[in-house]
């Protein structure tokens, strides 16, 4: 990976005349040094995925292993392939969880940053107060709702409780008061356009680098959500892979050859996250994520 | 655009009602998947089952009106408490030494002399990626004695090496791996209300002669206040909740009980001890907590900020 930024000129070459850009080594190496604490883990398990059970109790933390297609092959082979199962859940819930939240978070966003209309203000802090709410206090109500309305053990319990994103809320409003100005939809009203066709065809492009923010955010919030699945599901066919993985340690206590098995899986669950965010830091800038919108 | 000529009162009333449009999924869910849950679970909190007679049959067990007693039990339970304060421990690592070295990073992504600032914005972000429960499951291995580098390297050079998953080792341990978790998304945040800062006050500092030290400490740390205070919520709300990391390290050591934390106290009780209405209790009580912490915490912080900024 190349590690300069685009913006810094080449050393020496291209210098600003009598200013010479200086190195700053001390605070060079505290930055690297950060980064390589922040790699331990992630190195850590892209060797040990490599070691047998034995190696990987024995061997220098390390030193790679030669059993990896072996790994890959046991954690495919486990109670018929139900890891892949696993991944196929978190995938569903965090994909159509995170598009349907974005949808929600974008209507909602939307009205607060454009109308004008009596309780607006009201809304947005009953909303933002939801984010203070500890998700147990929340979750364990929400089981026992879903169980008389026998939908626990269900997909839907693990997609519906996460659709309302008061986080997501809160950016898609700034996202929407930034970019979309008053004017522009005044101008569609003089036009003849209803609110609804306003919003679909000027306001949702408009926001469309907000909005893929709001999706990553929550993609990100489900893949990694562990708590409600573990209250909600017992059938181990919907788990997803952060629960999945749990039971298997959990397991591994009485069996360590189910060791090798978490681990093969941990680095097969974190890859995909990773590669999302390397190849969507290209065409997107990770500030939006704290709500920073370039004016 | 078609219907240029539909008539202005029908426009007009569509434009009042439309939010309330846009906003109708947003309030279905909230009612259904907030409102619903938080009411339901304080009318738990105040019910109880009562046995009558030998609790056999369908008969057996009724629910009561139990007014404040499952209060009263949550606040008196020793578990509880210890749960909270070893909660207050844990968190008085994770919160200053993850909001510490958050702004130290964003400080030096704000420099133009350090070096591989886009490799290291990006690689400390990194973990944010990683689900806490595989965060966990991650250090927990690399906390083993047979597997730890650390242990490796001090019993090659003879010394006795720690035991990452007792005593007070274990509080470093969880803390470390929501430092972990967590440094980068605090950073980012800091890093993109530092870069907001306008030209003219870098300009400033450095006319002035100010060391980069000094500019961070004197101009861009007091600037930059709004999102420390920021972070600073977020971090205590999330830390009071803690409940992943602890659940996920639980098979790797006998040393967390299974209500280590508040949270997982309450877990315990509603789904392992069956006993709902003291879990609803206690459930109460932590949101409660972390209500009366934010909002007072919210209000000292606006108050100072105003205040500093009727100072200037």
């Amino acid at each position: 990976m190349s590690a300069t930024t685009s913006a810094a000129p080449t050393p020496r070459a291209t210098n600003a005349p009598g200013r010479p850009r200086r190195v700053a080594l001390l605070p060079t190496a505290a930055l690297l040094l950060g980064a390589l604490y922040c790699l331990l883990p992630v190195a850590w398990v892209v060797v040990a995925a490599t070691k047998s059970g034995d190696e990987l109790f024995s061997t220098f933390t390390f030193a790679p292993g030669g059993g990896l297609l072996e790994n890959v092959s046991d954690l495919h082979g486990y109670r018929d392939g139900i890891y892949w199962k696993w991944m196929a859940n978190s995938a569903l819930y965090a994909g159509v969880g995170a598009l349907l939240s974005c949808a929600v978070s974008a209507l909602a966003g939307y009205a607060l940053a454009i109308y004008r209309f009596p309780g607006r203000e009201s809304v947005f802090n009953v909303l933002l107060a939801g984010v203070l709410m500890p998700p147990v206090i929340l979750a364990v109500p929400q089981y026992l709702l879903l169980a008389e309305a026998d939908l626990t053990d269900s997909r839907l319990a693990v997609l519906l409780p996460v659709l309302l994103s008061p986080y997501g809320i809160y950016l898609a409003r700034i996202y929407a008061a930034a970019s979309v100005p008053a004017d522009v939809v005044e101008a569609a009203r003089m036009d003849g356009s209803g609110e609804w066709r306003i919003f679909r065809s000027i306001a949702v492009p408009m926001m469309r680098p907000g909005l893929v923010t709001i999706f990553l955010f929550q993609f990100v919030a489900i893949w990694n959500n562990f708590l409600l699945p573990y209250i909600m599901l017992s059938d181990d066919e919907k788990f997803p892979l952060t629960l999945g993985l749990f039971t298997l340690l959990n397991q591994g206590s009485n069996t360590p050859a189910l060791y090798t098995l978490v681990i093969t899986g941990a680095l097969l669950a974190v890859l995909p996250l990773i590669a999302l965010f390397l190849v969507i830091q290209r065409f997107w800038s990770l500030d939006l994520l704290s709500g920073a919108v370039k004016s | 655009m078609s219907a240029p000529d539909r008539p202005r009162r029908r426009r007009g009333a569509s434009v009042r009602s439309a939010p309330y449009g846009f906003l109708a999924p947003t309030a279905v869910l909230f009612l259904l998947f907030f409102a619903l849950p938080i009411g339901y679970a304080l009318y738990l909190s105040v019910r109880k089952v009562q046995i009558k007679g030998l609790g056999l049959g369908p008969d057996g067990r009724e629910e009561v009106w139990a007014g404040l007693a499952n209060y009263r039990g949550a606040l008196t339970d020793s578990e509880l408490l210890d749960g909270a304060l070893r909660v207050l421990g844990y968190g008085a690592i994770v919160v200053p030494v993850m909001l510490g070295l958050a702004l130290f990073f964003a400080l030096l992504l704000d420099d133009e002399q350090v070096r591989g600032r886009r490799f290291g914005r990006l690689t400390i972000f990194l973990p944010y990626a990683v689900p806490g429960v595989i965060a966990a499951l991650l250090w927990g291995f690399l906390y083993l004695p047979s597997v730890s580098p650390v242990t490796d390297a001090l019993e090659t050079l003879g010394l006795p090496a720690p035991d990452f998953l007792t005593g007070p080792a274990l509080y470093g341990s969880l803390a470390n791996i929501a430092i972990w978790g967590g440094t980068g998304f605090n950073m980012i945040v800091i890093y993109t209300a530092l870069r907001a800062l306008p030209v003219e006050v870098r300009e400033a500092a450095r006319l002035d002669g100010c060391t980069p030290l000094q500019t961070a400490l004197r101009v861009k740390i007091p600037m930059v206040l709004p999102s420390l205070v920021l972070t600073f919520f977020f971090s205590i709300i999330a830390t009071l909740q803690v409940f992943n990391e602890p659940t996920t390290l639980r098979p790797l050591t006998n040393n967390l009980s299974t209500t280590w934390s508040p949270l997982m106290k309450v877990y315990q009780d509603a789904f392992t001890g069956g006993d709902i209405h003291s879990a609803a209790a206690t459930a109460v009580v932590i949101a409660l907590v972390t209500l009366v912490l934010s909002f007072g915490f919210l209000r000292l912080a606006t108050a100072r900020t105003r205040r500093e900024e009727n100072a200037r």
